[in-house]
């Protein structure tokens, strides 16, 4: 075995073990993550279009789903993930204008973002769930 | 600082990639549009929790509504597609990076041509 293909026993960079997991990082990987869920989003979108065009059968086995406890769970997330997306990807159109991007402005928008998603999504459950 | 490149290369502005700056462009555009669409998809669907066929139906076919709703669909998969070749790239290799983002480059395209063939329909009626 060569030197370059032996395993690595040495730690490798960037240590998840011992490492301490931030505001800014997190909220990094939830934009990728509500990004993907909202790509799988979007065909439920169009499935819904499709079997409302297609007859009241069909429309019938798409709302069945979305009253169930997963439908339910889906479309909770659906919301949670649009706000969310919308309120960071916001934020990240302001960085790639140039601004935020100190450390403490990255923090602070980072929580405004936090807070208005928490907000907003509780509220469209709250009315949403109101109106069924 | 001194620029390397060559007046050819320069003028065509296409970088070492040789795309250019077009998928993070069309990405930040298609997020810009997307702001307002987004904001009044997802009023729009929660107003219509519990709404039964028929009113979904007139709510869809409705002129403003079928092009808003249209937007929507075909920006946010567009938007959405270029964001997904982005992460495979990230974390795929060789032969299944081109498989994965060709899939969803198609599946975005199929879906987004039924989704306004579906909306075209209840609109006009068929």
């Amino acid at each position: 075995m060569s030197v370059a293909n032996r395993p690595t026993s040495r730690p490798l960079s960037p240590h998840l073990q011992v490492y301490r997991p931030q505001l800014t990082s997190m909220l990094s990987i939830l934009h990728r993550a509500t990004g993907i869920a909202l790509s799988v989003g979007a065909l439920y979108l169009a499935i819904w279009v499709i079997c409302a065009a297609a007859g009241p059968r069909a429309y019938a086995a798409f709302q069945d789903f979305n009253v169930s406890i997963l439908g339910r769970i889906v479309l909770g997330g659906w919301l949670f993930s649009a706000f969310y997306h919308l309120f960071n990807g916001i934020r990240h159109l302001f960085w790639d204008a140039g601004y935020g991007f100190d450390l403490k402005d990255a923090y602070r928008s980072g929580w405004i973002v936090v807070v208005a998603t928490l907000i907003v999504t509780v509220l469209s459950w709250i009315v949403g769930l109101r109106l069924v | 600082m001194d620029d390397r490149r060559t007046p050819l290369a320069r003028a065509r502005g296409l970088g070492s990639a040789k795309d250019g700056v077009g998928h993070w462009w069309t990405q930040r555009l298609t997020a810009i549009a997307l702001i307002p669409l987004v904001v009044w998809f997802a009023v729009s669907l929660v107003m219509l929790s519990g709404a039964d066929y028929a009113s979904v139906r007139a709510w869809i076919g409705s002129p403003t509504v079928m092009v808003l709703l249209i937007l929507t669909i075909g920006i946010g998969l567009h938007h959405g597609q270029l964001g997904l070749q982005v992460v495979f790239e990230d974390y795929t290799d060789g032969a299944w990076r081109v498989f994965w983002i060709v899939l969803v480059k198609f599946l975005a395209v199929l879906f987004g041509l039924a989704a306004i063939v579906a909306i075209l329909r209840i609109g006009f009626g068929g």
